[in-house]
């Protein structure tokens, strides 16, 4: 889907041992399938169904989505900072596009 | 029978409006109200929603109204029509040329002979300087330069002007807004003006200030104009809606504004 926007937010560094807060916002409409357009037809459902995060290859956070799950859809969850690494958010469409996105984090 | 029917009926009569309810504080902040105001003291829509959605609106990340601004800056960058020109080929950096600009609108246009808001004075921009094709109301471009235009405005606070030749329209607005319509015989002031701070069934009504637009509603699960919010609480009250960008409610939009005037605005709010 066109226009579709991922939005990131990790902190740049962290102490070893230390809870790092990851927040991430993803525009999208999240066509639920379940509403009718004008003409009385069923609008597709088109929504993101899988949510990913790992870091330096390795999964810390996934989600299976479905229909009612909200418009732009807003992911909030923890990690402990153990090293330096890089995060990579995968957000799969129901269409087959994947969104990326990337975010590096050192850990002191 | 009859009494279980009566019992039945007040608490029917009792489910609609029920006061000051809890999460509703005394003593939220408030502005001093224009002179002439019918209200006492201006309290922002924000201050009549829940915790968890006044959260989402104080976290600039979190708050999903960014997501038009960030489209709307890329369209300020964007050259469009056939003078090959963007906004920012007239205006440069929005944030200097745009501070304050979203909080005097409506204007008053000498070309048209009456007043006309922001969505307007936009398209009279991409039409006659870009020589472009004017944004639909409610499209994602209209939208998404509306909010992040008055983003360059925020907390700065609202400050029309009402006199001269705007004043004739500036009353139109007033009667509009005390004028009872539709099946339910329910004017503005009924809920935002008699009844703010009360509860309607699972809603809070605020003063219905507009401040906060073109707003976040979760409802809409997107943003939406005023004109759109317009409609929605003239069909909610089973009135005939007027149409966006109508000089019903471009007048209505000028009163809306002087009642809050000094509130800050605070494009991009969320509300319920």
């Amino acid at each position: 889907m066109a226009g579709v926007r991922p939005r990131v937010r990790v902190p740049k560094e962290a102490a070893k041992g230390e809870v790092v807060e990851i927040k991430t916002l993803i525009s999208h409409q999240m066509e639920s399938g379940q509403r009718r357009d004008s003409k009385g037809e069923i609008i597709p459902r088109q929504i993101i169904n899988t949510f990913t995060c790992t870091f330096n290859g390795d999964e810390v956070f996934s989600a299976d989505w479905h229909g009612a799950i909200s418009a732009n859809p807003y992911m909030q969850f923890f990690m402990t900072a153990e090293e330096s690494g890089t995060f990579e958010f995968t957000w799969k469409d129901d269409d087959g596009s994947v969104y990326t996105e990337t975010a590096e984090l050192t850990v002191n | 029978m009859n009494k279980a029917l009566t019992i039945g009926g007040m608490a029917a009569a009792a489910f609609v409006i029920t006061g000051w309810s809890v999460g509703f504080s005394q003593d939220r902040p408030s502005v001093p109200p224009p002179e002439g105001s019918p209200l006492g003291e201006l309290i922002s829509g924000y201050e009549f929603r829940t915790p968890e959605t006044q959260a989402l609106q104080d976290d600039d990340f979190i708050n999903p109204g960014f997501l038009w601004v960030e489209n709307g800056e890329e369209l300020w960058e964007t050259a469009d029509g056939a003078a090959g020109k963007s906004c920012e080929s007239c205006h440069g950096d929005a944030e200097d040329s745009m501070n304050g600009v979203g909080a005097r609108y409506p204007v008053y246009s000498e070309a048209t002979g009456k007043p006309i808001n922001l969505e307007q004075r936009i398209n009279l921009c991409r039409t006659e300087n870009m020589q472009a094709e004017p944004w639909r109301w409610e499209s994602p471009e209209l939208l998404g330069m509306m909010t992040f235009v008055r983003y360059q405005s925020r907390g700065v606070p609202v400050a029309v002007e009402i006199d001269g030749p705007m004043q004739p329209f500036f009353e139109a607005g007033r009667e509009f807004y005390y004028q009872r319509r539709g099946q339910l015989d329910m004017s503005c002031a009924s809920c935002h003006e008699a009844n703010y701070g009360m509860s309607l069934r699972a809603d809070m009504l605020s003063q219905g200030h507009s401040n906060g637009f073109p707003t976040y509603r979760l409802k809409w699960q997107g943003v939406g104009s005023l004109h759109r919010r317009f409609r929605g609480c003239n069909q909610q009250v089973r009135a005939d809606r007027f149409g966006y960008g109508s000089d019903e409610y471009i007048n209505l939009e000028l009163y809306l504004a002087w009642r809050g005037m000094g509130l800050p605005v605070e494009t991009p709010a969320v509300r319920q």
